[in-house]
């Protein structure tokens, strides 16, 4: 089991409130994400729960028994942080049996999950290596081995996989979310990157300034945005905003509408624009135009298009793809 | 980034290292070969460097005279004791200064450093007066607690110093792993700390060792180390460069021995946190 209910939680640091009261479900199994800017407060909301940090007001509940005072160590959570935080003295090995042992287990009982844990990561043959033997996406491995061992009520992880390279980092992606489907133990997965976010997540939570700005499944973000802020962080390319003329004619104080619904014609369309610079990826094409306004919007095209430097084009919004916004950036 | 340096250009920075090292070592130098010298020899102008007829002589004086074995032992005592008891204080300090700063944790560092501007002589006479009262005058715990008030200050700066480099994640992950705070404490913050806590240990026993004023002047004959024992030689009846020079040798050779052996520690210990 590992439900984990957040009732009113909030945290400030001095006079200043990082996480207003927010209330949030988090139901067994699931794999959830915090996602939003630097500085929004999903870290600081992981370490809420995690223990590590101690609530100002609010309640937390883990399995439907009240956890605000517990320890980390009684809470029955694993972590993964971002810098990994192996232990550097001990061997892979150690680092792994390091949870069981503080938990008084059986060393044989304990050797037994280490190398079960070690075929699942394939990190059988670097168990006698120390953590500074072992390249980064080895040593994440370790990390993860260190929590599953202990077979928790839910997986914490804190920005897992901004340390690695790219490549490594879409890998490591995968088997993360293969883990999750093998052991439906809840994870709780904290990210800048939307991307990761949106192929990820069973549920996302947009964090902003502190505030849960809407909570939902990725495709829910992607076409019901709550707001501007939502419409904009979710997508990538990100959304384009309009206002003025195109807006009123709506009914609305501006509109959004996301590079790949836009339709690019060379003779007519609603916007004029100058072509500037395009990015030809072979199964896409970005292009930045330039309207006569002065604002810029971005455009993907499928497939290869052709748009020299300077071109005049036309653009027109797919109508059913617009998303119309009030004064106050709402949804409207 | 790395800049090409000639091998003329490398000769000449080897040449100039070599030189203010020997400038640096000489009085030494000259202090170990002047204790084998004779009396008449020590002071002969010009002075004689290497051709001279080596003698243990001095050596024999002064251990005849005095007991080297007896002051030896009140050096180790005085600074091995110092620098534990200071440990024993400082490891927490530190600790909980690098780990849980308040506010105010700066402003305590920089108030316990300002203390070892203070001109000693300037707390001489309290602390004098202290010893007389307390019965701690000539005795080397009263030595013992001394030197370690005054090394206090440098032994939580450069623990500190240490500690601050070990990242507050691995803590973490060891809280989250299950581990008490005791148990933290055991199996992953010291055998991390271990290099800086015996670097701190060798400089604090070395500036202990070498204390001279203190031990001057709140020693006479039981409790009195090393220090006083060369001061011994640089006496009113005259003075014996020869005698004086074999009993300087005899006070340096222990910790130079020590400090030889350890000075990858040492170096590392100095350097800590200074880059990075």
């Amino acid at each position: 089991m590992g439900s984990i209910t957040l009732k009113k939680v909030s945290k400030s640091f001095g006079d200043v409130e990082v996480i207003p009261p927010l209330d949030l479900e988090i139901n067994d199994g699931e794999f959830v994400v915090f996602v939003g800017p630097s500085g929004c407060g999903k870290s600081t909301l992981l370490r809420l729960i995690a223990g590590l940090e101690d609530l100002t007001s609010g309640a937390i509940e883990i399995d439907g028994s009240d956890a605000t005072d517990a320890t980390p160590a009684k809470r029955g959570l694993a972590m993964v942080f971002q810098s990994y935080a192996l232990y550097p003295h001990m061997s892979v090995r150690k680092n792994i049996n390091f949870p069981l042992k503080m938990a008084g287990m059986d060393p044989a009982e304990a050797n037994k999950r280490i190398d079960a844990a070690a075929k699942v990561l394939n990190l059988t043959d670097y168990l006698d290596r120390r953590p500074g033997q072992l390249s980064g996406g080895q040593r994440q491995r370790v990390a993860i081995g260190r929590a599953i061992v202990r077979e928790p009520s839910a997986f914490l992880f804190d920005e897992p996989l901004s340390n690695l390279d790219a490549a490594l980092r879409v890998n490591m992606r995968l088997e993360i979310c293969d883990l999750h489907k093998t052991l439906a133990t809840t994870m709780i997965y904290v990210t800048h990157d939307q991307v990761e976010a949106m192929t990820m997540a069973d549920k996302i939570v947009v964090l902003h300034d502190g505030y849960i700005e809407q909570v939902g499944s990725p495709l829910e973000l992607y076409e019901s945005p709550v707001n501007k802020f939502v419409a904009g962080f979710i997508g990538s390319p990100k959304m384009n905003f309009v206002s003025g003329a195109s807006a009123k004619k709506r009914d609305a104080d501006s509109i959004g509408i996301r590079p790949e619904h836009l339709t690019v014609s060379a003779d007519a369309g609603e916007w004029e624009g100058i072509v500037g610079v395009s990015e030809h990826l072979g199964s896409d094409t970005f292009l930045h135009v330039k309207l006569s306004d002065g604002s810029m919007i971005n455009v993907r095209a499928s497939g290869e298009l052709k748009a020299a430097y300077g071109q005049k084009i036309f653009l027109s919004p797919q109508e059913d793809k617009v998303h119309r916004f009030d004064a106050q950036g709402l949804t409207i | 980034m790395a800049r090409a340096v000639t091998n003329n250009r490398k000769a000449l920075n080897t040449a100039i290292a070599w030189s203010i090292g020997l400038v640096i070592f000489f009085p030494i130098l000259w202090t170990i070969l002047t204790s084998f010298k004779t009396e008449a020899q020590a002071i002969s102008n010009p002075p004689v460097f290497l051709f001279f007829d080596w003698t243990l002589e001095n050596y024999a004086v002064v251990q005849e005279r005095s007991n080297y074995m007896r002051f030896l032992w009140n050096s180790v005592f005085i600074a091995g004791g110092s620098t534990i008891l200071g440990l024993i204080i400082a490891v927490p300090a530190a600790w909980s200064m690098a780990f849980v700063p308040s506010r105010r944790t700066k402003d305590i560092l920089l108030w316990m450093l300002s203390t070892k501007m203070l001109p000693a002589v300037g707390v001489l006479y309290p602390i004098y007066l202290l010893f007389i009262k307390m019965g701690l005058l000539d005795t080397r715990l009263g030595l013992t607690i001394v030197l370690m008030l005054i090394n206090l200050p440098i032994i939580i700066w450069m623990l500190y110093t240490y500690f601050k480099e070990i990242p507050g994640e691995i803590l973490e992950a060891a809280r989250m792993d299950g581990a008490s705070l005791p148990k933290e404490i055991i199996y992953v913050l010291t055998p991390m700390a271990v290099p800086g806590i015996a670097s701190t240990l060798l400089l604090n026993f070395i500036l202990a060792w070498n204390e001279a004023f203190w031990t001057l002047n709140l020693t006479a004959a039981k409790a009195a180390p090393l220090t006083a024992f060369i001061a011994s030689y640089s006496s009113p009846e005259g003075l014996f460069y020869a005698k004086l020079s074999a009993a300087s040798t005899m006070a340096i050779a222990p910790i130079l021995i020590m400090g030889w052996f350890s000075q990858k520690q040492l170096v590392r210990g100095l350097t800590f946190g200074a880059v990075k």
